[in-house]
């Protein structure tokens, strides 16, 4: 035994008896992506998802006999398991990927300054030119006022729970909150609709932010809740000690303390509702000009406008609607990268 | 006693000794009575705007449904332009439920392997960037999916379904009479790859908080990795992993763009999974809304209220689960 140089030998500390060297996971995947392609390649499959899935239970498989003859039933279980979990990694990963890609590479076909700063005006569907500025400013406004609504009031929901609140009431809202974290988007649409139909409105931008910041309110009391719990007790008990009223207390030490926090968290939620389209489908309704009153007549909205793009069937739309598309997730990107920038540099001292 | 005694020399009297109580605590001065006041009152106001949200819905679907021909619940059938209107949630109701249970069964163990691969397995350096990329695919917005899964995933589908639909045709769930891939198993998988990031994102959460003693003490023991993760990981993080589901199954239910973009629908039930049709809740309200009267929105808003409903339901499981595991954590630390 010990003069045959197997792969056990090399290694006579240890106590599990025989194990697979570095390299057999790799040398298995390789061989199983090669037989995979083999075999879909001799049954005349073309899909690459067969060959793909082929390749990776032939992987599974191989690990799980190699390694039980090699090693033992409870070291290729192990393995089995490491391999399935690499796999559901990168199965996730390929849309994932995919859809980035995807969104990048027809995005850029007529992503300009053209497209950036025109709207839709004259041009038909089946046309190309036109472009978004119409939809990026009826988003930005929309947003804007649903910020306006729903950040104070989330702020001061999460002051409310985390500075003063105690029994039944404080429980019910945070129990609703919960609640209202998971409300669809369209339910929140459907409630102000059913406001409009009530009172005999027209569409018009301000209904499509209230929806928004029905969905925003939650978030931002969440996570500013997060954020006020950080601040360390012994900075509110030095400020009371000094005879500062309480709600002085709370703007002048717990506020600012957490301030960036409270930042990352309000444009956080900001990126997720400026990408949500069924409550602007229901209540905005979307439109082809520019129009920059949210208190009267319809607006467009970016998220609105890619669904319409793709609706109406033709391929100049779509490329406009992967242009959108590009516009949005930029938008959202970047304020979640800022968001997060913040947030790491102006991360509450806790402690010392 | 010492109160009995103060109580004594005035006459005892309830309002007195209330005002005295707040003027201890410091809360009588006009700031901090606004103050308080001010987001006592957002509280409030959040629950208002809960309640008004189930009062209205409900109010108009009462209105829709009284003058429904059908039966609401059984009708197969989205007619509201007739007169008398015929409409029921029944394809609804089914296609909601199917596009879900499709959506957790693709999701919840591919996001549990990887949340475990994020805290177990990954190479450390990896970690960070992998768990930063997934909270972006979280931002993604839902249009975008949709366009991706009408543009990109479709055509890509139809691979797949022929090899379903020969080796799994004879079952009648997977067979596939050719066309567009536009039905409930792509919406199923659409929907899949929106809630992976946050299922992953909380079981993951859950699965750091693992006390690092359990696992130290299982490999101790000799035990492997996964024999780690069987016994000590997974039974510390099964309730939150449910709860991370639950989270994931309320986005799928009211899910509307990426399903309206994907399904071609109609108003029956396919027993097959790969032909087009069919429809859900939240679609069926954005596709319908349009070309809506007055009459028809009450009849989408009455469908809309059944979703309200389902999605509160699911959502306050899910948090009762997660408040029950912080009382037993609780208790242990």
């Amino acid at each position: 035994m010990s003069t045959t140089p197997s792969v056990a030998a090399k290694r006579p500390s240890t106590l599990r008896g025989g194990h697979l060297p570095k390299w057999a996971p790799w040398a298995i995947a390789a061989g199983s992506v090669a037989l995979g392609l083999g075999i879909s390649a001799a049954a005349g499959l073309h899909s690459s998802i067969q060959w793909a899935l082929i390749a990776a239970i032939l992987y599974v498989l191989g690990t799980y006999v190699i390694a039980a003859r090699v090693e033992n039933r409870r070291q290729a279980k192990d393995r089995v398991v490491t391999s399935l979990v690499w796999v559901a990694f990168l199965l996730a990963v390929v849309p994932l990927a995919s859809l980035v890609w995807s969104t990048v590479k027809r995005g850029v076909k007529v992503f300009d300054l053209y497209f950036l700063t025109h709207s839709m005006g004259v041009v038909a569907d089946s046309e190309t030119g036109g472009g978004i500025y119409h939809a990026i400013l009826g988003t930005l406004e929309q947003v804007g006022l649903a910020t306006l609504i729903a950040a104070p009031v989330g702020v001061l929901t999460a002051i409310y729970l985390v500075e003063y609140g105690r029994g039944n009431l404080a429980r019910a809202v945070t129990f609703f909150v919960d609640v209202m974290t998971g409300i669809p988007s369209i339910v929140a649409g459907l409630f102000i609709l059913s406001l409009m139909l009530m009172f005999e409105l027209e569409p018009f931008g301000f209904a499509g932010s209230l929806a928004l910041a029905i969905l925003m309110m939650p978030v931002v009391v969440r996570s500013t809740e997060e954020m006020l719990k950080l601040v360390p007790n012994e900075l509110r008990e030095a400020s009371l000690a000094l005879g500062v009223p309480k709600w002085r207390t709370i703007l002048k030490v717990v506020l600012p303390t957490s301030l960036g926090g409270i930042t990352t968290g309000i444009m956080l939620s900001i990126a997720r509702i400026a990408g949500e389209t069924a409550p602007v489908l229901l209540l905005v309704f979307g439109s082809k000009f520019i129009n920059a009153n949210p208190f009267e007549g319809a607006q467009a909205s970016l998220p609105l406008y890619i669904y319409q793009q793709y609706g109406s069937g033709e391929v100049t739309a779509y490329d406009r609607a992967w242009a959108a598309s590009l516009t949005l997730i930029a938008f959202v990107m970047i304020l979640n990268l800022v968001a997060r920038g913040i947030a790491r540099w102006k991360a509450p001292k806790t402690g010392r | 006693m010492d109160t009995t005694q103060i109580a004594d020399a005035p006459p005892p009297t309830q309002p007195p000794t209330a005002e005295q109580k707040r003027a201890a605590r410091g809360a009588t001065r006009p700031g901090d009575r606004i103050f308080l006041g001010l987001s006592r009152g957002s509280g409030i106001l959040l629950l208002v705007i809960m309640a008004a949200i189930a009062g209205f819905l409900t109010y108009r679907a009462v209105l829709a449904i009284s003058k429904d021909d059908g039966n609401f619940l059984t009708t197969f059938e989205w007619n509201t332009g007739v007169n008398p209107p015929v409409f029921g949630i029944a394809v609804l109701a089914y296609g909601t439920i199917v596009s879900s249970i499709i959506a957790m069964v693709i999701a919840v163990p591919v996001s549990v392997a990887i949340a475990l691969f994020l805290t177990h397995y990954a190479p450390r350096r990896l970690r960070g960037p992998i768990a930063y990329v997934i909270d972006l695919l979280a931002a993604v917005p839902s249009i975008v999916y949709g366009l991706w899964g009408a543009l990109v995933l479709v055509p890509h589908m139809n691979g797949l379904f022929g090899w379903l639909n020969d080796y799994l045709g004879w079952t009648g769930v997977f067979s596939w009479q050719g066309g567009a891939a536009r039905s409930m198993l792509t919406v199923g998988i659409l929907l899949a790859i929106m809630i992976l990031p946050i299922i992953t994102n909380v079981s993951r959460e859950v699965f750091r908080q693992v006390p690092q003693m359990h696992e130290e003490a299982a490999l101790a023991l000799g035990a492997t990795r996964w024999e780690v993760i069987r016994m000590a990981v997974i039974p510390f993080g099964r309730s939150g992993v449910i709860s991370a589901s639950m989270l994931g199954l309320g986005r799928a239910l009211g899910e509307t763009m990426a399903v309206a973009t994907v399904l071609s629908p109609d108003f029956l039930i396919h027993t097959s999974l790969l032909d087009p049709g069919g429809g859900t809740f939240a679609q069926n309200i954005a596709s319908k809304f349009s070309e809506a009267t007055e009459f028809g929105r009450d009849a989408l808003i009455a469908s809309g209220l059944v979703l309200f409903v389902i999605t509160l339901l699911v959502n306050g499981a899910a948090r009762a689960i997660i408040a029950r595991r912080k009382e037993y954590s609780g208790a242990n630390a």
